[in-house]
């Protein structure tokens, strides 16, 4: 329901009005991008208590540096995103690794695999969000409605060719979600570029 | 880089039990097994005997997506299948794409609690203070619109279009008039545009002509003029003047020019009381919509509530004054007009729960003073009963008060209570 297409010009105006210290403007960021924020941070903690946590802390850093955000270097979704990812993935490689030296078990390799693992579900969460409406359609009916691409066709009133070149095209974004880069760069992660 | 399925490079290489690893994941098993099983081995195998299909390249290719998924024939699926044996850069690809498959989750329902909004944005406000603060009198509207919005997010058609009886109190009985949960948001945003045009801000009528600034006229209007009645698509709007509202009120700050009043038709409201009054009705509409669709909704925050409570105890006297001239209340008791400022003879309204508190209303003049000195009643009752009698949506004479003291005062309170409600 999140205006996904937003012009750019809401994201810089929003910029503005957060470095001149406008409250309303801050209610506004939370209206439209909390349940992102939430989601995300679920994905990759797994815990209502954590990801409400990272939701203070992911609008806490917008709200206290506002100018951290380059209008020029895509979204602000995409950047909050991100932030929000790298937050989140911090938090639970500490406390997954707090557990493993509290109770001796799990090798550093463990705590990578399942930072990884949360890492590229919470991607393809986004991805899945972000992607043009047609492919997510496509998936959807292919995926959880158990339709074949030739009843997918039908459904969303198109050729085959198209629906084949819909669901190979979603696909092909969602697999981005698996490319990681450097473990622990400290940028934005990828798989939250624009429009995807 | 791909887990769980060895390292790459080693597909397709007999494995130490002299099977072939599969090169490819197996098909994922489906979330809800739709009963469309996948072609055996050996039906794969006795397909290719018989020929199966013939395929160019750039075909198989435009079918890995679908294949992975899936969603092609048993026939096209054991071609794609023969092809990736032969094919590296499919086979890549047939490999990729299925593990993508993996990663589409049925999407998870996103009911924040609503409660977390306040927590996040004090958090926020504590750390880094405004220098534009939203003011106090319009955190309610702030907070209740918010509310309401999360409550709508998830809403198909058919919620939006669930039927809605409104109702309120009209001179001795219960009015109602019947729309849907669209119709309720554009019932909302007629009537927040009236604080909207006293701040110079957009109309949302538009060029729609209203027989009247008040509520009810402005509503009948807006629903008038649409050719269908309304559907989803009043969210947005109605989602953009409320930000509006409080981003224009917050700017305007305490010091402004005299701060415009907003008016009613019948009666104008100073614009801290007329926010509060607007946050009062999305809080009773959104009750409204809540129990069309069978959701639960709380009520507003203690501190909330209480600016709300207090909003009706000072707007009681005048309702009080115009019933009587309707000829709906017993008669002022003076023996003399109560001297605007004076004491004069009161009701003490008292509101228990969270978010309650005393109120002195007088009740022989608008102008007159509460006084603890000429208490003639007290009535006791919850703070959200006190608001669902406001409403209109309690009747006064079965509204659960306590009482206790002269009854014909706490009679006519009751019901200017109740007067307060309009469509």
């Amino acid at each position: 329901m999140a205006k996904k297409d937003a012009p750019p010009r809401w994201d810089r105006r929003m910029q503005q009005r957060l470095a001149s210290g406008e409250a309303a403007a801050l209610g506004e960021l939370y209206d439209r991008f909390a349940s992102l924020v939430h989601g995300l941070a679920h994905r990759v903690l797994g815990d209502e208590q954590a990801a409400d946590g990272i939701t203070r802390e992911v609008f806490a850093h917008v709200w206290e540096h506002p100018d951290a955000y380059d209008p020029r270097q895509g979204p602000l979704r995409s950047w909050v995103a991100a932030l929000t990812h790298r937050l989140a993935v911090q938090r639970l490689r500490a406390t997954v690794g707090a557990a493993q030296a509290r109770e001796g078990g799990g090798s550093p390799e463990e705590l990578e695999r399942r930072v990884r693992r949360a890492s590229a579900a919470a991607r393809a969460d986004y991805i899945v969000h972000s992607m043009p409406a047609p492919l997510r359609a496509a998936l959807e009916l292919a995926y959880f409605q158990r339709r074949d691409y030739r009843q997918t066709a039908v459904d969303l009133g198109v050729t085959d060719d198209e629906a084949r070149r819909r669901l190979r095209l979603g696909l092909q974004l969602l697999s981005t979600a698996h490319d990681t880069g450097a473990p622990d760069s400290p940028g934005a992660p990828p798989g939250y570029g624009g429009a995807a | 880089m791909s887990e769980g399925t060895g390292p790459p490079g080693e597909g397709g290489a007999p494995d130490e039990h002299g099977g072939r690893a599969p090169r490819i994941p197996m098909p994922r098993t489906s979330v809800e097994d739709g009963g469309q099983p996948l072609p055996e081995p050996e039906e794969l195998a006795e397909l290719k005997e018989q020929g199966g299909l013939v395929l160019d390249h750039d075909v198989l290719k435009s079918l890995l997506g679908a294949w992975a998924l899936a969603a092609c024939s048993p026939q096209e699926t054991a071609a794609v299948e023969a092809h990736l044996g032969g094919c590296g850069g499919c086979a890549d690809e047939a490999r990729r794409l299925r593990e993508a498959v993996g990663l589409l989750h049925p999407p998870e329902s996103l009911d924040l609690d609503p409660g977390l909004r306040t927590r996040v944005l004090d958090g926020c406000l504590e750390r880094r203070p405004p220098r534009v603060p939203v003011p106090g009198w319009a955190a309610p509207y702030d907070a209740e619109t918010a509310r309401l919005d999360a409550l709508l997010q998830d809403f198909g058609d058919s919620e939006w279009h669930a039927p809605v009886r409104l109702r309120w109190f009209e001179g001795e009985g219960t009015a109602s008039r019947r729309t849907t949960v669209a119709g309720v948001i554009a019932h909302l945003m007629s009537v927040d545009g009236l604080v909207s045009v006293a701040l110079g801000l957009d109309d949302p009528l538009g060029d729609i002509p209203a027989g009247g600034p008040t509520p009810a006229a402005r509503t009948e209007a807006y629903w008038r003029a649409s050719h269908f009645p309304p559907t989803r698509s009043v969210r947005t709007p109605w989602r953009e003047q409320t930000h509006a509202l409080v981003r224009t009120v917050s700017l305007t700050g305490p010091d402004a020019a005299p701060a415009p009043a907003v008016p009613y038709g019948g009666f104008e409201l100073p614009l801290p009381d007329a926010m509060l009054d607007r946050a009062f009705e999305c809080w009773v509409h959104a009750e409204d919509i809540a129990d069309a669709v069978d959701y639960p909704y709380q009520p507003p925050a203690p501190r909330h509530l209480n600016r709300m409570i207090d909003l009706a105890a000072r707007m009681l006297p005048a309702v009080l004054a115009a019933r009587r001239q309707a000829g709906l209340a017993s008669p002022a008791r003076t023996r003399h007009l109560v001297t605007a400022g004076e004491p004069g003879r009161s009701l003490r309204l008292e509101i228990e729960g969270l978010g309650g508190g005393e109120w002195l209303i007088p009740l022989d003049s608008p102008g007159a003073v509460g006084s603890a000195e000429y208490e003639v009643a007290h009535v006791a009752l919850d703070g959200v009963e006190f608001c669902r009698l406001a409403a209109g949506h309690v009747p006064p004479d079965e509204a659960a008060a306590g009482q206790a003291g002269d009854r014909q005062a706490i009679r006519d309170v009751l019901h200017a209570a109740a007067s307060l409600s309009r469509m």
